[in-house]
């Protein structure tokens, strides 16, 4: 176990600067930070020169790369445009998304395993078309109409939530732009469960287990579901990276001051260190998570063993 | 595999059914049924086949004649009928621009569908072109190729999308068809390598390797037309995808600009306006979500078809 963990670990540094270098290069060498700062206007050449300097922009890319990554690992992740450090946004903005992805993810996990188990178990009728329906639905609409949809109808016309996010991102507003959040990832898990549980469900040990007389609702949590949800918890894993990137969409519908609002603003206003920070962390961020995936199989699926 | 089950021994007895196909095809009558015949067939029996290949038949034609259903312009605006509800001839009512969003959600159906054909296309022949060369040849390729596409996995898509839209500022359907291109074809290279690896080790292509075939016939003739079936499915469930996250980057302001017109575009214009004007957000909205179902509807039965595990 201990030396698959290391293996892992390793894998992923190469991964880890390939994604990094790809979006320093993209802000860095595509865009030019010191022009945006002037907007519309040509800067003088001796102040734009002397910005450059002082933001260690006078080098080659390679050099300002690890630059830039020496800070990062001193916990330095430069200046945002109004003066802020980005480990100042960052401080505000992840507790927020951390919370909405949070309530996000409980909805996928419960909502969408418990529709899988039931159109599975009932494959071919009238549950289980109706889960089908309602997901192929879910998958096609984008999450921005969802979200405009949801919001207009829930919030502004019956009133019954908020329609956007107060300040300190409280769990109960966070509920509506949870739901816009996991929809389509939910109808992916409902989908996901749904095959699997329809595969295990005729398998022998099954058979088995309800010829010996085990309750039924043992049989299903026990065996059914214990071993149809492996691929489910990779699907989970890996989306925990999708879910706080879509919060670009979702916060900036119901106004909710995170991870994805300050990109935005970063990107607007053309903030390398903003942009290359947050994103730099949600890459970060994904890779542990697929770590953490592989991990679980060993406690999901007693079978597999790391050696 | 369809070619193993399908012994020629089989088919030579024909059913009612394939004896009516085999009248209508007679040049098919003495050929067993390929994995693409037998998903034809499959699919010529199925109402959401047909329900989601006329939409995207009609989806196409508007795109590329939106004159045929309607005769107003989409730039042809009068501020003075901002936001107003439905009129006679303007049976979507007008935006905050003045325009007539009839107009505009039929001419928006030309971005979306050529960024979702052209981006798909793309995506495709780099991805297997790529990824089947590093399944088939193996080695130093393969790792290279391997490693790429776990860091190309290792951004979400809308994320890279908005970093590198944002400083290219191109915002014309070529700059986001490009991008969609570089950040989509690891995915299908993934499905196209291990396709053609599967493929590699079928019998038949070692009996061809056997006869002294050349590495480029054994690929064209033996293992393309095996590896290809996986990569059309998944290439079709992403057709719709990327027209959803086409729209998603225009949203966001980072796709498509004006004056090119696009869904995304109209919908976020609208979205500031949803409490006084609906009609503004829903017509658009509805029309890209009828869009991106009938190509994941077509997407689902083309799997069903091509995929024989399932029946």
């Amino acid at each position: 176990m201990g030396r698959y963990v290391i293996r892992r670990l390793l894998q992923m540094v190469p991964v880890f600067i390939g994604t990094t270098l790809l979006i320093f290069v993209m802000v860095y060498a595509l865009g030019d930070p010191v022009a945006a700062m002037f907007g519309d206007r040509a800067p003088d050449p001796a102040t734009a020169a002397q910005i450059r300097h002082n933001l260690y922009l006078d080098h080659p890319l390679w050099q300002q790369y690890l630059h830039y990554m020496q800070g990062i690992f001193s916990g330095d992740f430069g200046t945002a445009f109004d003066g802020q450090p980005v480990t100042q946004l960052m401080s505000s903005a992840f507790p927020v998304t951390l919370r909405l992805t949070l309530v996000a993810f409980a909805i996928e996990g419960i909502i969408g395993i418990a529709l899988g188990l039931l159109a599975g178990m009932r494959r071919g009728r009238f549950a289980d078309t109706g889960v089908l329906g309602f997901t192929l639905l879910m998958i096609s609409i984008p999450v921005f109409v969802t979200g405009y949809l949801l919001q207009y109808f829930v919030a502004v016309k019956w009133q019954l939530a908020n329609p956007a996010v107060a300040d300190g991102a409280p769990f109960g507003d966070l509920i509506l732009p949870g739901i816009v959040l996991a929809g389509v990832s939910l109808a992916y898990v409902a989908r996901l469960t749904r095959t699997s549980v329809a595969e295990n469900a005729r398998a022998d040990y099954i058979r088995t287990a309800v010829a010996k007389g085990m309750p039924r609702r043992r049989v299903i949590s026990a065996h059914l579901l214990r071993n149809s949800l492996i691929p489910v918890v990779t699907f989970l894993g890996t989306d925990i990276g999708n879910l706080m990137a879509g919060a670009v969409v979702t916060e900036r519908i119901f106004n909710v001051k995170g991870v994805g609002f300050q990109l935005y603003q970063g990107i607007l206003r053309q903030n390398p260190p903003t942009v290359v920070g947050f994103v730099t962390i949600l890459v970060l961020v994904f890779l542990a998570a697929n770590l953490l995936v592989d991990l679980l199989y060993a406690v999901l699926d007693p079978r597999i063993r790391y050696a | 595999m369809p070619e193993t089950t399908n012994s020629p021994v089989a088919d030579q007895v024909p059913t009612p059914v394939e004896a009516v196909a085999a009248a209508a095809a007679p040049e098919q009558r003495d050929a067993p049924r390929s994995l693409w015949n037998d998903a034809w067939h499959d699919l010529r029996r199925k109402p959401v086949f047909y329900i989601s290949s006329l939409l995207i038949l009609f989806l196409i034609a508007i795109s590329l004649w939106p004159s045929l259903i309607t005769s107003t312009s989409p730039y042809a605006c009068d501020l003075g009928k901002s936001q107003m509800g439905p009129a006679n001839g303007h049976p979507f009512g007008f935006d905050t621009q003045g325009c007539d969003v009839y107009a505009r959600t039929v001419y928006g159906a030309r971005a979306s569908v050529a960024v979702g054909i052209f981006t798909t296309l793309g995506a495709t022949i780099l991805g297997s072109v790529l990824g089947g060369l590093a399944g088939f040849y193996g080695g130093w390729w393969d790792a290279i190729l391997s490693r790429i596409s776990d860091i190309f996995f290792g951004i979400p898509i809308l994320l890279g999308g908005v970093v590198f839209l944002s400083v290219i500022k191109g915002g014309s359907i070529t700059t986001v068809v490009t991008f969609m291109v570089l950040l989509g074809w690891p995915q299908i290279a993934r499905i196209a390598r291990g396709a053609v690896i599967t493929a590699k080790q079928q019998d038949y292509v070692q009996a061809a390797r056997a006869l002294g075939a050349s590495s480029s016939r054994m690929l064209l003739r033996h293992i393309a037309p095996n590896a290809l079936a996986p990569v059309i499915v998944v290439a079709t469930i992403a057709l719709g995808t990327y027209i959803s996250l086409e729209a998603t980057l225009s949203f966001l302001g980072v796709g498509l600009k004006p004056p090119t017109v696009s869904w995304g575009i109209d919908i976020s214009q609208a979205s500031t306006m949803i409490r006084n004007a609906p009609h503004m957000l829903l017509w658009p909205a509805g029309a890209l979500s009828v869009t991106v179902l009938a190509f994941i509807m077509l997407g689902d039965a083309v799997r069903d078809a091509l995929d024989p595990k399932l029946r």
